[in-house]
């Protein structure tokens, strides 16, 4: 394992809004970037924030890049042409769907497919479920779909077969042949990235690769380009949506796997921030401009999901964090509906025009601006007139939700926030528990620019006990790249009862996965602390469809003990025991992990920046509200406080990407990684 | 009085009880109906009525409205002492279609909630169990003329009693229906939920006070009352009328009519179902739970703003249609009601109120559940099987775009269950599984497109059955929309076309290996004049194959 590690390491994330950056130098010292995002070529913004962090590109041992190119990519249809190639009657599939509709209530909705119709060609062909031929793939009809599809300007294919996850052997050949002509590499073929059952889950996963995979590698290129000509030598890795790292010479092969490359890195920086803190279960709560990202760490491992679905009928079905999207943010707004009660969201005012208080010609109340009212947030405009301003806000507050809910401009405000809080909480909980796991064992990890400012009234309201803030909440997923480990994860399926089976057969899948991890590992030169692995088994009860994940901490389990767990995590879940019906193994699963060395993470604010006294770090007191009442309330720059220090709240602590309130009768109290931890008062561990 | 806030945050922690119930239910449940297909729904009830508190967002909305009646026909039982008296951790079990249920597969658990050794609210869930019996594997009979033949049906017992499964009412059951060894983990899951709701709603309560949540219950329900009233004034004064047909009961081989009036007096809306056809001798009735139900969700999806609640359902008066097929009586069958006859209130509903409500309400979506059970025997693998396949159709057009394609049935919410994995567990070859040419009903936005499937039997002999409809009458298009395409099953028997009498309906169709069912589902209605369409839209449908160039000369009157 080649491990130059002399230099410094770059973690940067591009965000739909602003690109961020950490440069962490050998000597210790730590650099942050925060620039605008240039979407028709992010590697712009990458440069820039390059240059504003001042870093020196030859003296850079490691650029490692968290992206949103794919996500956008998809959510916005800028696809690369791709065509399909598939079974002889099913071309359809991708846009049947599973017959379902956006929402519960309501017929209306739309659904337009990742592949249009015209570019879905049949061959003919056919396998059984068991993986035996009934029709002998066409090779002919094959080659012909390829060319037609290059005609049709296609640039990237898709080959999907019905069953090929029980007999890959058309998929194959069908690659083989289409290899012979097709003027790049962008052949997906279906059952090489997802090799389970269900096509229309297997044949999206399939065909988000391939339309995304042009632009990734388009991009990779472009990005390396620039950062060589700079005089960049090292390797640049992409950060996956698993929260694993892989080198950008191979990123493309498997593009579906960056679409939640952004939110992985911010939660795989809560994991390491709390492992190294020594809270290892969290929640994670990431407040944006116009949603909130939730995730579940535990044992300071992130949940993972085979299972996410990107929007309405767009399921990618690869290992990835398991990220939950709720739809409100700062810039949410609020309205009193027909039946007279205030609703927050999900609406947003979005970054333009955004909030009133931002002074772009919002009109509409938001969360940000309700904060404002209640003196939690400066008016983010820096002309100084402030006051105007509030003005402004309030007097929006008091016609649009304070007369129809006979409250003055300030009630209104509170009351935005308490609804916002209560519908935030109540999703976290669902988020939580969906994953099988009560939120009041759990520290809520807050970040992004709006999240330590509602952490503490969510966790009060969720009964978490604790709420951890990072060093800097606002470049988190930019932390995660730099700090996030290399990681290959495998499945394999079994779906066979566990009375049948050979404990010497699990215990060889083991093995083989372990052994495939390792060797991927090897093939990068990143310096290694170690490696290690994780095992799991994914178990149901003979004739259910839902799988109950069961973590081991042995890769040669025995069936008794496979069963014991099994039936333990069941009960913790749903208080059921039904000893009459047996259990069924799924699937086997190991992620092997590079460990990368720890880092210090309390230089991310300047240790020499930091008081020696709390007072010193005191920049104004002023009048916030809480529970019906003004406070004069301290205000305290966060980069000046002390190491060590306790602070009880009412009280306010300002930095430069974030602000984080601490509700009266909480207490804060700072750690020697430079984490806040608040002590919440009255919520029980 | 409550403050508007403590309000919306008791609301917002009403429903997450009931979502968490849901949640927990499907995670736990066996069948697939539950636990893929979330046929399932659960809710708060109040104690003195069983009126509608609060019901998980994401449960089939066809229970919108009837578990209340379940709830309260309970309750007036056991007041007038035909039903035991409960006690705490009771759970009674119910599936009588004529006590304010649906079909018979829809079985209720009732679990009393006490708070200071009173009963406080009722927690109810519906699960929509595989098979309870009868004449058809599933219960979704074509032809039943008595409710006996169509399964067990239970009157409210406690099936658990202080927190037991009672064995002996529970062996009963066994006895009754089909593949009973697996019900155990669907009973457990569904008694697991209430549970879930139970721990879940005393949080709430300590949190907040019981008075304090009592009152906003009441008052919750008084806003969602003021929010439908505030909706329905949004609709001009005088009488509206939509019509809807069922093919047939699957016994007498003639149209069923649905003849709805709805008058808006005031800020509410009558709906007059009494020129609807009398009841049926298949079976097609309606039992007036669900006939209210279908109301209710119609309204829902035009308001969907409005939460569930009683009072979102106080300014709408259904008048009791007696003597129509949409009351049905004891022993009149109804398996057909909750999947067909459902849809095909709630379109009579959209029919009344599109011209009035033209940006809401959409033309007549597909509106058939699209049931087709194949039951037989896997010479391979020794045993006998059920196979259901359930299919979309398309959605009307509506004001602002073409209707969505294979969309799922009005009056659910579920998955259609992958090729793959009924060619894995059923001797089956699908020969196509695709979008249905032509099938939108053309209109200035077009009805969304069915699907067109084909499945072949490989071996053993087996038994097809249809319950579907559509297949005489098209989903309706509206304001000079064309009707979608209609439902056509066709059966291959040793290469003979056999096309059931009833079109959509028939059971016990025999097949033999080589035998196919071709499916071709509805298209949904277009909405407005097809001679406005895009000529951009028309040139996209021709180039994607969506429809021929003589469809198109001929249904939107251009020259492609």
């Amino acid at each position: 394992m080649a491990s130059r590690g002399k230099g410094a390491i770059v973690g940067v994330d591009v965000g739909g809004t602003f690109t961020d950056l950490v440069l962490l130098s050998p000597d210790g010292r730590v650099q942050l970037a925060k620039v605008p995002s240039t979407m028709d070529n992010q590697a712009f913004g990458v440069l820039d924030a390059l240059d504003a962090a001042g870093a020196d590109l030859p003296r850079v041992d490691l650029v490692v890049h968290g992206t949103t190119t794919t996500t956008n990519a998809v959510l916005e249809r800028k696809l690369a042409r791709t065509g399909l190639i598939t079974t002889q009657g099913f071309r359809d599939v991708l846009e049947l769907g599973r017959r379902t509709r956006p929402q519960p209530y309501g017929m209306t909705g739309r659904f337009s497919p990742i592949i249009p119709r015209d570019l879905r060609l049949e061959v003919p062909e056919r396998l059984l479920a068991d993986g035996s031929v009934r029709t002998p793939l066409d090779e002919h009809a094959v080659e012909a779909a390829g060319r037609a599809l290059l005609t049709r300007g296609c640039e990237a294919v898709v080959v999907h077969f019905l069953h090929a996850y029980a007999n890959p052997a058309h998929e194959l050949r069908a690659g083989e042949i289409l290899r012979r002509f097709w003027p790049n590499d962008h052949i997906t073929l279906g059952h090489a990235l997802l090799s389970e059952s269900r096509e229309f889950e297997r044949g999206v996963t399939a065909a988000v690769n391939a339309s995304v995979q042009p632009l990734l590698e388009r991009y990779i290129a472009r990005l390396t380009q620039e950062l060589a000509a700079r005089g960049y030598g090292g390797d640049v890795l992409v950060m996956n949506g698993n929260g694993g790292m892989v080198s950008a010479a191979r990123v493309s092969r498997e593009a579906a796997k960056t679409v939640m490359s952004g939110p992985a890195s911010g939660v795989m920086a809560a994991a390491y921030t709390g492992r190294r803190a020594g809270i290892h279960d969290l929640l994670t709560y990431d407040m944006g401009g116009t949603s909130t990202d939730v995730a579940l760490i535990r044992g300071a491992q992130p949940a993972v999901s085979n299972e996410i679905e990107l929007e309405y009928a767009m399921p990618i079905h690869v290992p990835m964090v398991d990220v939950r999207t709720i739809g409100a943010g700062g810039g949410s707004i609020a309205r009193v509906n027909d039946a007279g009660l205030l609703e927050v969201g999900p609406q947003s005012a979005g970054a333009d025009p955004g909030p009133i208080c931002y002074g772009k010609g919002g009109e509409a109340p938001t969360i940000s601006d309700a904060n404002l009212l209640l003196g939690r947030l400066k008016p983010p405009v820096g002309d100084g007139d402030d006051k105007a301003m509030r003005a402004h806000v309030e007097a929006i507050f008091a016609e649009m939700l304070g007369r129809p809910l006979g409250l003055d401009a300030i009630g209104a405000a509170e009351a935005v926030i308490r609804v916002a809080n209560t519908k935030m909480a109540g999703a976290i909980r669902m988020v939580s528990l969906s994953l099988g796991a009560d939120p009041r064992d759990f520290a809520l990890f807050a970040f992004g620019g709006a999240g330590p400012l509602h952490a503490s009234a969510l966790a009060r309201e969720l009964g978490v006990p604790r709420v951890l803030v990072p060093c800097r909440p606002g470049i988190t997923n930019a932390l995660g790249c730099v700090v996030a480990d290399l990681r290959h994860d495998y499945v394999r399926t079994f779906n066979r009862p566990l009375d049948g089976l050979d404990e010497a057969e699990i215990h060889r899948a083991f093995t083989e996965q372990i052994a495939a991890g390792e060797a991927e590992i090897g093939r990068e030169s990143i310096a290694l602390d170690g490696i290690r692995h994780i095992h799991s088994v994914d178990m149901q009860f003979i004739g259910q469809t839902h799988l109950l994940r069961v973590g081991l901490d042995t890769a040669t389990p025995s069936r008794a003990q496979l069963q014991q767990l099994f039936e333990r995590a069941y009960w913790r879940r749903f208080h059921v025991e039904l000893p009459e019906i047996r259990a069924n193994l799924v699937n086997i699963n190991t992620s092997v992990i590079g460990l990368r060395p720890p880092l210090d993470l309390s230089t991310l604010i300047d240790p020499a920046e930091r008081r020696r006294a709390l007072g010193d770090a005191l920049r104004e007191t002023r009048p916030v509200r809480f529970e019906g009442a003004w406070f004069d309330t301290p205000i305290y720059w966060r980069d000046h406080l002390p190491l060590e220090m306790e602070i009880r709240g009412p009280a306010i602590i300002e930095q430069m990407d974030t602000t984080i309130l601490i509700e009266p009768g909480d207490l804060a109290r700072g750690d020697d990684e430079g984490n806040i931890i608040v002590e919440i008062k009255g919520a029980q561990p | 009085m409550i403050d508007p806030i403590t309000l919306s945050v008791i609301q917002a922690g009403l429903q997450q009880v009931c979502d968490e119930m849901d949640l927990a239910f499907s995670r736990a449940a066996f069948s697939p109906v539950i636990a893929e297909a979330d046929d399932r729904s659960d809710g708060i009830y109040a104690a003195n009525d069983g009126s509608l508190i609060a019901q998980g967002a994401r449960g089939l909305p066809v229970f919108v409205g009837t578990m209340q009646y379940s709830t309260r026909t309970l309750i007036e039982m056991i007041r007038a002492g035909k039903v035991a008296e409960p006690q705490p951790d009771d759970i009674y079990i119910v599936n009588d279609p004529y006590l304010g249920g649906t079909h018979l597969m829809d079985v209720r658990f009732a679990r009393p909630f006490y708070r200071d050794g009173k009963i406080w609210c009722w927690l109810s869930n519906t699960g929509h169990w595989p098979d309870t019996g009868g004449m058809v594997p599933g219960g979704f009979s074509a032809s039943a003329t008595a409710a006996e033949q169509e399964g067990l049906r239970l009157p409210p017992v406690r099936l658990f009693k202080q927190g037991k499964l009672d064995r002996e009412i529970y062996a009963i059951i066994c006895s009754n229906i089909r593949v009973a060894d697996q019900r155990i983990g669907d009973v457990q899951a569904q008694a697991a939920a209430l549970k879930v709701g139970e721990a879940r709603l005393n949080a709430l309560l300590d949190r907040y006070g019981d008075d304090t949540v009592a009152q906003a219950i009441t008052e919750l329900r008084q806003r969602a009352a003021r929010q439908m009233r505030s909706f329905i004034r949004q609709i001009p004064e005088g009488e509206y009328r939509g019509v809807a047909y069922v093919d047939s009961d699957g016994v007498v081989n003639e149209p069923l009519v649905i003849d709805l009036t709805i008058t808006r007096e005031g800020d509410t809306l009558r709906f007059d179902f009494s020129r609807s056809s009398p009841p049926c001798q298949g079976p097609m009735n309606s039992v007036l739970a669900t006939t209210l139900s279908s109301v209710y969700l119609a309204m829902r999806h035009i308001f969907p703003e409005v939460p569930i609640s009683a009072g979102a359902f106080e300014p709408l008066h259904v008048i009791r249609p007696e003597g129509t097929f949409l009351d049905a009586q004891y022993p009149r069958p109804v398996s057909g009601c909750a999947a067909e006859v459902s849809q095909r209130i709630a379109e009579a509903v959209f029919a009344a109120l599109v011209e009035a409500l033209p940006d809401r309400v959409t033309a007549a979506p597909a509106g058939t559940s699209g049931n087709f059970a194949l039951g037989g025997f896997d010479p391979d693998r020794g045993r006998n099987y059920v196979m259901y396949q359930i299919s979309g159709g398309g959605y009307g057009g509506n004001a602002d775009h073409d209707g969505l394609t294979n969309g799922c049935s009005t009056i659910g919410i579920s998955k259609a269950p992958p090729v793959e994995i009924m060619e894995q567990q059923f001797p089956v070859l699908y020969r196509h599984y695709a979008l249905r040419e032509g099938s939108g009903g053309a209109g200035t936005h077009r009805g969304g497109f069915g699907l067109d499937y084909e499945v072949e039997l490989l071996r053993g002999e087996a038994r097809a059955s249809f319950v579907m409809d559509h297949g005489r009458f098209g989903p309706q298009g509206v304001l000079g929309g064309r009707d979608g395409a209609p439902n056509i099953v066709e059966v291959w028997q040793d290469g003979q076309l056999h096309v059931p009498e009833h079109l959509s309906k028939e059971q016990d169709i025999p097949l033999r290996p080589g035998d196919r069912v071709r499916v071709q589902t509805p298209g949904g209605g277009g909405y407005g004049k097809p001679e406005k369409r895009a000529r951009s839209l028309i040139d996209e449908d021709l180039r994607l194959g969506r429809y021929t160039k003589e469809q198109i000369r001929r249904d939107f009157g251009v020259d492609p």
